[in-house]
């Protein structure tokens, strides 16, 4: 079949549909949210339309630049843990029968239907003193006494690279099979071990998945607010979990929304670094 | 928790009948009023289950106005409907039950029309701190529940009840607390006050709230959790992964009934006492049965089961109630309690809760 660009206004009918969703359930809110960025907050009442900068002054500072530094962090660590540990897992994934593929894939889809909260409770238990993985390594005899392992970094960055793993399974796997073998083949045939034929072949290969997977789960990551604050301590909180604490419990709106619009500024700005980045190593 | 709303069955069937009678002949007009109604707003889940089945059905029996019950949700968003809603004219709910500081910021914009207390003739029962009046002296709301924050600990790992809030500063306990992670709901900084500097007037000025928050800085090397979910926080009290903190303390009560190793005690400094009142829109058409609705329920008798049905704690002198003891002691105390400065999180908040932000995850 072949394609054709579209020639009259009725050829982007179609299109009509999922435009206006986009229009009424992204454009208007998100404008609205810029909008009440500006307005101007009544402490001890609500907020009045207005325009003022004062919302975005109030986030430039050490303290907030500090929380929003730590928020890109642990985003773009989540996404190069995530990525370095689903590459090799997708790869040998998609080397396996059909039949073991599925239960895999299965399993990963059925973590996805598990919420935040459940992750997160779920961890905190298996992070405890009382209930937790440590007593078993105790039972084993490698550990003298069991000890708590959250709040931590670690368990936060666990907890949420346990949450976006199958994900980046599930972006990465289409690429993946569809990877022509005949080029580890070629790699091998020339004399290059399976793990050399691996990284000089098939990661430059998927080198526009990896950074498109690296884009998805960062972004995915810097939403996080719950296991932040149910496994973390409050140096470990997101930005998102401050935004949280202003939207609904301190009914600072102009505030809130401030501190939103300049994590989505900040968030593109990443993104069309990398994308730029991308293009000029591809040039070269 | 079910043991607990079972007991006294016979006893609230015999109350409500009685109340019923007593009410009719009170209020003869009422006779007539078989198709009058009321919206009420409560805080949605327990409190909304509870009310629905103790004491909005005897409510009805006994004034014959029908009770259509609204989940409120918490935090200040019920707050902007009302207002909102009033703007437009409209009542999402007649009467609401209102946080305090939302009671406050709902009188700076004459949210809340006022109550004529001379219609409630059970307001003389209330405790005074109970009647939310505007500054000028109109009433704009009336005590409807209040409940208590207490020192709360794990009985394994603390053979003996702490006596006093200066626990939370004691180094031996590094990384053992569980405490409320807002300034606006955990009123530590009123702790700290009560505790350390003579009272919370203490913190009518600045020097005083940086006083305060001086001192409390020093409570954070023993702080593993501040929290928001308490589900989170109850857990870990239970196992005894965090052994130590605030909460509330029916809710501690009743988890101990259940065999669970907890405890809660009033330090004597005072248990922290928050409440809500019941406030009724300006926008609201059903003025009169407002009146009877917050008059029904600033009885002792109502009060009185609201404190064994709920948990919560009277808002009525405690001598007019015919609580027992025991029931006292299950949802409040004799020591006066730490009453929170509602007025700083309205005059101050965006102050307080940067400095608070900064203190704990600075």
């Amino acid at each position: 079949m072949r394609r054709e660009a579209p020639q009259r206004l009725a050829d982007y009918g179609p299109l009509f549909f999922p435009a206006m969703m986009l229009i009424v359930f992204f454009v208007v809110p998100f404008a609205t949210m810029i909008a009440v960025s500006f307005f101007q907050r009544q402490q001890g009442g609500f907020y009045v339309p207005a325009f003022e900068l004062s919302n975005y002054q109030r986030f430039l500072s050490l303290f907030f630049a500090n929380v929003l530094g730590f928020s890109l962090m642990l985003a773009i660590a989540v996404a190069i843990c995530c990525v370095v540990l689903a590459i090799p897992f997708t790869y040998l994934l998609t080397r396996m029968a059909r039949k073991v593929q599925i239960i895999w894939l299965v399993a990963l889809l059925s973590v996805l239907s598990l919420s935040e909260v459940i992750i997160g409770f779920a961890w905190s238990t298996l992070f405890s003193r009382t209930a937790g993985i440590t007593n078993l390594l105790v039972m084993a005899g490698l550990m003298s006494e069991a000890k708590a392992l959250l709040p931590s970094f670690g368990a936060v960055l666990t907890g949420m690279v346990y949450q976006a793993f199958p994900y980046t399974v599930l972006v990465l796997y289409p690429a993946l099979v569809r990877l022509d073998p005949t080029l580890t083949e070629a790699a091998r045939t020339l004399g290059a071990s399976p793990i050399k034929a691996f990284f000089t072949v098939v990661v430059p290969a998927l080198r526009n998945t990896i950074t498109a997977t690296l884009i998805m789960v960062f972004i995915f990551a810097l939403g996080s607010y719950l296991l932040p604050q149910l496994l973390g301590r409050p140096q470990h909180w997101t930005l998102s979990v401050l935004i949280t604490d202003q939207a609904i419990y301190q009914s600072n709106m102009p505030f809130a929304a401030a501190m939103a619009v300049f994590l989505v500024l900040v968030t593109l700005g990443l993104v069309a670094l990398t994308v730029i980045a991308g293009r000029k190593g591809e040039a070269a | 928790m079910t043991e607990f709303l079972k007991q006294n069955i016979g006893r609230r069937a015999v109350l409500g009948a009685g109340l019923a009678g007593v009410s009719m002949l009170a209020m003869p007009s009422i006779l007539r009023a078989q198709d009058k109604s009321l919206k009420v707003g409560v805080y949605g889940g327990y409190f909304k289950d509870s009310f629905d089945k103790n004491i909005f059905p005897e409510f009805t029996k006994a004034t014959g106005i029908a009770i259509e019950a609204v989940a409120e949700p918490t935090g200040e968003a019920w707050l902007v409907q009302l207002e909102q809603a009033a703007k437009a004219g409209q009542a999402p709910a007649d009467v609401s039950m209102m946080s305090q500081v939302s009671m406050l910021k709902g009188q700076a914009t004459d949210l809340w029309a006022p109550l004529d207390v001379a219609k409630i003739k059970n307001a003389s029962n209330l405790i005074d701190r109970f009647v939310n009046k505007y500054p000028d002296g109109r009433v704009a709301g009336i005590g409807a529940v209040s409940w208590y924050i207490t020192l709360v600990t794990n009985t394994d790992v603390y053979k003996e009840a702490p006596t006093s809030w200066e626990a939370f500063w004691d180094p031996a306990n590094a990384d053992k607390l569980g405490l409320l992670a807002l300034v606006s709901n955990s009123f530590l900084l009123e702790v700290t006050a009560k505790t350390y500097l003579g009272g919370t007037n203490a913190l009518d000025t600045d020097e005083g709230l940086e006083k305060a928050f001086a001192k409390l800085a020093e409570v954070k090397p023993n702080v593993r959790l501040w929290y928001r979910d308490e589900a989170q926080f109850e857990q870990a009290l239970k196992s005894g992964e965090i052994p130590m903190g605030q909460y509330y303390h029916d809710v501690t009560g009743l988890a101990a009934a259940d065999g669970n190793p907890v405890r809660s005690t009033f330090p004597k400094e005072g248990g922290i006492q928050d409440s809500g009142c019941w406030a009724l829109s300006r926008a609201s058409q059903k003025v009169e049965e407002a009146h009877v609705f917050i008059d029904y329920m600033s009885q002792p008798s109502i009060q009185a089961i609201l404190s064994r049905k709920v948990g919560t704690s009277p808002t009525v002198k405690r001598e007019l109630t015919d609580l027992t003891a025991e029931e006292f002691a299950a949802v409040s105390s004799d020591i006066e309690p730490i009453i929170p400065r509602y007025d700083l999180y309205q005059t101050k908040s965006d102050w307080l809760n940067q400095k608070w932000t900064e203190l704990i995850v600075g």
